[in-house]
């Protein structure tokens, strides 16, 4: 047997197994380049009040949590009660309405729950592209210091609260605010 | 307007390879040509994130309308090319060029090509010098000779 | 009750490919004729069952029978006949079907023209058909069955998708497929060879014309693709590299490289071990192709709906394939010999230096297409690689690859004389140099890359017709003896698929530099101009199609005042499609240029956006398609390829048993 001729089939056992590793991988399993990096910022009107402007800083300032929604995606509405439940546990969360007309939003939250503290418009998508935004629903966690440090493409989970999100705003609240570990009763909240 | 659900979630709900219609907006206006060209070739060179294959100029999701808007909105305001390709990177990561860039982890990919052809030229070579060398082997066995001329007895054109 | 039916068709083929697979082994390993026989019976079991089952899907679509998940997810009672014909084929199972039927049709072509092939190859070859057929079978019965029923069914079906109710898809997938099963051929062809441990120019001999046949319709496959893409996508494009397209360049190349390589070892006994792997890799890099289609791992415009189960079946089918194929290479490839001898200056050396640049341009579009996927499965981050890459690595590897198309020909085999060759070409290397140059000069834009390629194609046809001129001999003989002289199919054939190639070069590098495209918004009466064209909108109209809806345009196309088309872009709604609008591009077509118009959205109050191009040459390229297709089936229509069969019919010689035979498609 010739040494030289097991190269192709030394070659071919490596690609293979690459295309067996890739089959595990999820190819729409985007990056987050933005986490680590300041909130991006942005100048918007107030979903409830157009004469009200907000910027990234009316998102700053404690450990929260930003959430990218609109009426016209029903994953977004399947996620809403999570964050009703986020938000009865004292986790701000701070709403983008992304590329929706106003009333309509309006109307959808009247009607049923408000998670949101602050909601700015976004009815062009421009803080979309700022932020870095794929698709509803996105959801960010920013430190106190106003800092991304996580992002989700795509609806939060029970298990991904569980697993990421709470451990990971108790961490952050941990450390700013050293003596307060409100992030247990968040947990408590989140499992009942 | 009935905001459609955006193209990730299309990709989700139907099946793959569902390509929409094709984006033609409202033509754009430029103050340059220069502008026109750099806004033409960069909306060809950036991919459209949330398609399955397809750059923002092809592309009929919304979030490809948004990066075209604000390619536009940037090279209106005299950005070059790669602060445009800067701050689209900063936001959705290499994936959004369509033209990798030259570092560490793109280093293979483009060094590739070459090296191949480096490889295959020198084989080439080899193969060559070594055929030379072996002027007197002839190039087939009798048995393969008899079989030729048998296969190529009717072959009318000339043979070398 | 007719679906299960077609269920049972397609387990006795699998039954029967099994038996095709072992049997004929068997009887080599014998030396028992009658079961090295039964390759063939079996073979047209395999077909008749598969046609059968092919038969009751199309039955199911024609009907529309909604409880057979399959037909109610790719057609609707509207839909009109020929796309419920064509939706067949229009998904994942049901163009698995047509991938294993056509595989058997080729499994019965192949049992049919090797009558006088000596038993034992006519066996091997089939047996490994058989086992390519089990694969694929067993793939299409348990992962991807098209037969499967829902209960109840529903009333109406969700229709195919728009984008393949188009006549591209009556033949873009039947010709694709028919080369990505051909492939299967060349490649059982190989590992009979390596079964039987030798490789001798008859066996180069019966293998080339499968080879051919099979480069023809996957050359026609993608050009109809292209073809398609072009019109109907609505965009003006028509290669994407985007990875599905890339998956059926791959085998392409390799293909072209194979047929080269095939040359030399039929002629001079060279390059057999090379041709071999050609003949492997070919074959797993339409493997490869399915893998990348249908399971996901890459994403892409034409992925068909994936699931990683499927994914896992094709990957095993893959390292099957691969492995044993690979093992019986390092085993057994060592044996064969290693052809003549040839000088630095010869044709071998050139079509080495061919299929060098060949392989490579090949590499480098497999590293572009699975870099991203490497990069993912490692953690090192995620990378896009798209058009701007293929094009740069791709072109400048093609473009010394185009020169050796026109000096291939024209050198010697075993050793030539470099002086010679340019006495016999330096007219043609002025020619294209001056002509080449001054063209584009002649069009306005002049850009050294487009220069070049218009150089390299010209010197093309220029070599081609000088090759032809001198096989005719002396002017002074007879001019029918001369005409007779150069009526070799091979020969046309090659020199017209070469032309093919240059016409096909010339359009890609036209289009590329002088194409214009332009966004208007235009009201009823108002009008823009694009590459010396005025189009004018006349009037929007609403029209009604079987299963659709349309705004279509009425834009008139003058140039300096005088008409010269009228054209009708619409814009589709199909029902069963709701908010996904389809592009209706309206062409006018001519030699050296196309004006194309597609409709856009909607603006506000009577004005509507446009996109129009004006793109020149683009009739070349397909032109130039057809003329590789008709090139390819000139070559392998050769007669040197079956008249033996005639000669000397039934006669074995010795136990190497080398018998050439009838082999044509």
């Amino acid at each position: 047997m010739n040494r030289r001729l097991l190269i192709p089939l030394v070659a071919t056992v490596a690609l293979l197994g690459l295309l067996y590793l890739g089959l595990g991988i999820d190819s729409r399993d985007l990056p987050s380049p933005l986490v680590g990096k300041p909130a991006p910022p942005f100048v918007l009107e107030a979903l409830e009040d157009a004469e009200v402007t907000l910027t990234e800083q009316d998102f700053i300032g404690e450990v929260a949590l930003v959430n990218v929604w609109a009426t016209w995606c029903s994953t977004c509405r399947a996620e809403k009660p999570l964050l009703m439940e986020l938000a009865q546990g004292d986790i701000p969360i701070h709403a983008f309405n992304y590329r929706d007309e106003r009333e309509s939003a309006l109307r959808y939250l009247s009607v049923s729950d408000n998670p949101y503290r602050t909601i700015a418009y976004d009815p062009a998508g421009d803080a979309g592209i700022d932020w870095g935004v794929y698709a509803t629903p996105e959801t960010y966690v920013l430190d106190a210091e106003g800092v991304i440090r996580y992002k989700r493409i795509g609806p939060l989970t029970r298990q991904l609260l569980l697993d990421e999100v709470l451990p990971l705003v108790e961490k952050l609240r941990a450390e700013s605010l050293r003596e307060e570990p409100l992030g247990s009763e968040a947990r408590r909240v989140a499992q009942s | 307007m009935i905001p459609r659900v955006s193209c990730l979630l299309l990709a989700w709900l139907l099946p793959a390879g569902l390509a929409m219609a094709l984006a033609i907006g409202e033509p754009l206006e430029f103050a340059t040509e220069a502008q026109q060209r750099q806004y033409d070739t960069l909306v060809r060179e950036l991919r459209c994130t949330v398609c399955q294959s397809e750059t923002i100029h092809e592309s009929n999701a919304e979030l490809a309308a948004d990066m075209r808007r604000r390619v536009y909105a940037m090279t209106l305001a005299g950005q070059d090319a790669e602060a445009i390709v800067g701050f689209m990177v900063q936001r959705y990561g290499d994936y959004v060029r369509y033209r990798p860039p030259l570092q560490a982890n793109t280093l293979l990919l483009w060094a590739s090509p070459f090296l191949l052809l480096v490889v295959g030229g020198f084989t080439w070579w080899r193969i060559v010098v070594g055929r030379r060398h072996m002027a007197a082997y002839p190039a087939f066995t009798r048995r393969e000779r008899a079989l030729l001329d048998r296969l190529s007895r009717e072959d009318t054109g000339r043979q070398p | 009750m007719v679906a299960e039916l077609g269920s049972f068709a397609l387990i006795l083929a699998l039954c029967l490919a099994l038996a095709q697979s072992l049997l004929p082994l068997v009887g080599v390993r014998l030396d028992d004729d009658r079961l090295m026989r039964s390759a063939r019976f079996l073979a047209s079991g395999q077909f008749v069952f598969l046609s059968l089952s092919f038969a009751v899907l199309t039955w199911a679509f024609v009907a529309s029978d909604f409880t057979v998940r399959y037909v109610a997810g790719h057609s609707s009672l509207e839909q009109p006949l020929i796309y419920r014909l064509t939706a067949v084929w229009g998904g994942h199972e049901g163009s698995l079907l047509l991938w294993v039927f056509m595989l058997s049709a080729w499994g019965v072509a192949v049992a049919c023209f090797s009558q006088s092939l000596p038993r034992e190859m006519t066996a091997r070859v089939l047996a490994v058909m058989g086992m390519v057929g089990v694969g694929f079978i067993a793939f299409t019965l348990f992962t991807s069955n098209p037969f499967e029923r829902i209960v109840p069914g529903p009333m109406d079906g969700r229709g195919m998708n728009p984008l393949l109710q188009d006549p591209g898809m009556i033949l873009h997938p039947p010709l694709l497929y028919m080369g990505y099963v051909g492939t299967a051929v060349v490649f059982a062809f190989a590992m009979a060879a390596l079964l039987g441990g030798r490789l001798d120019p008859a066996w180069a001999r019966w293998s080339r014309p499968w080879t051919t046949v099979t480069w023809v319709f996957l050359t026609l496959g993608i050009a109809v693709g292209a073809w398609w893409a072009y019109y109907e996508l609505g965009w003006g494009g028509w290669w994407f590299w985007d990875p599905v397209e890339n998956a059926s360049f791959l085998p392409w190349l390799t293909a072209t490289a194979l047929i080269h390589s095939l040359a030399v070892t039929e002629k001079r006994g060279g390059f057999k071990v090379w041709t071999l792997m050609l003949a492997i890799v070919t074959f797993a890099l339409t493997v490869l192709g399915a893998f990348i289609v249908r399971s996901g791992v890459i994403t892409s415009v034409h992925a068909f709906a994936t699931d990683p189960e499927r994914g896992v079946f094709l990957l095993g089918m893959l390292s099957l394939t691969l492995l044993g194929a690979l093992t019986l290479y390092a085993w057994r490839a060592p044996r064969v010999g290693l052809g003549g001898a040839f000088a630095g200056y010869s044709r071998e050396s050139l079509l080495l230096a061919n299929n060098v640049l060949l392989t490579v341009a090949c590499a480098a579009v497999f590293i572009g297409t699975l870099y991203p996927l490497a990069l993912d499965a490692f953690g090192l981050g995620k990378v896009s690689v798209g058009p701007p890459y293929f094009d740069a690595v791709f072109a400048p590897l093609m473009l010394p690859l185009l020169l050796l198309v026109g000096l291939g020909p024209a050198v010697t085999w075993k050793q030539a004389n470099p002086g010679e060759t340019f006495r016999q070409l330096r007219w043609a290397l002025l020619v294209s140099g001056v002509a080449g140059g001054l063209w584009p000069l002649a069009l306005g834009v002049w850009r050294p890359m487009t220069a070049l390629s218009l150089m390299l194609a010209i010197w093309i046809v220029l070599t081609a017709l000088l090759d032809i001129r001198k096989r005719m001999g002396s002017a002074r003989q007879p001019f029918a003896t001369r005409l007779r002289r150069i009526a070799r199919p091979s020969f046309l054939g090659m020199h017209l698929a070469h032309v093919g190639l240059a016409l096909v070069v010339v359009a890609i590098a036209m289009v590329n530099t002088y194409e214009v495209e332009r966004d208007v918004r235009l009201e009823p009466g108002q009008s823009a101009s694009v590459g010396g064209y005025d189009f004018t909108l006349r009037r929007m109209e609403s029209v009604q199609g079987p299963n659709w809806e349309a705004d279509q345009a009425i834009i008139d196309v003058t140039r300096e005042g005088r008409p010269v088309a009228q054209l009708a872009p619409q814009r589709r709604y199909y029902d069963t499609h709701v908010g996904m609008p389809m592009n209706q591009a309206s062409l006018d077509r001519r030699p050296t240029r196309d004006v194309y118009v597609s409709l856009g959205e909607r603006l506000e109050g009577d004005a509507w956006s446009f996109r129009l191009y004006y793109k020149p040459y683009m009739a070349w390229m397909w032109f130039g398609g057809l003329l590789l297709a008709l090139g390819g089936l000139l070559a392998a229509a050769d007669k040197r390829y079956r008249l033996a069969s005639r000669r000397a019919p039934r006669q074995r010689m010795e136990s190497a048993g080398a018998l050439p035979g009838e082999v044509t498609s």
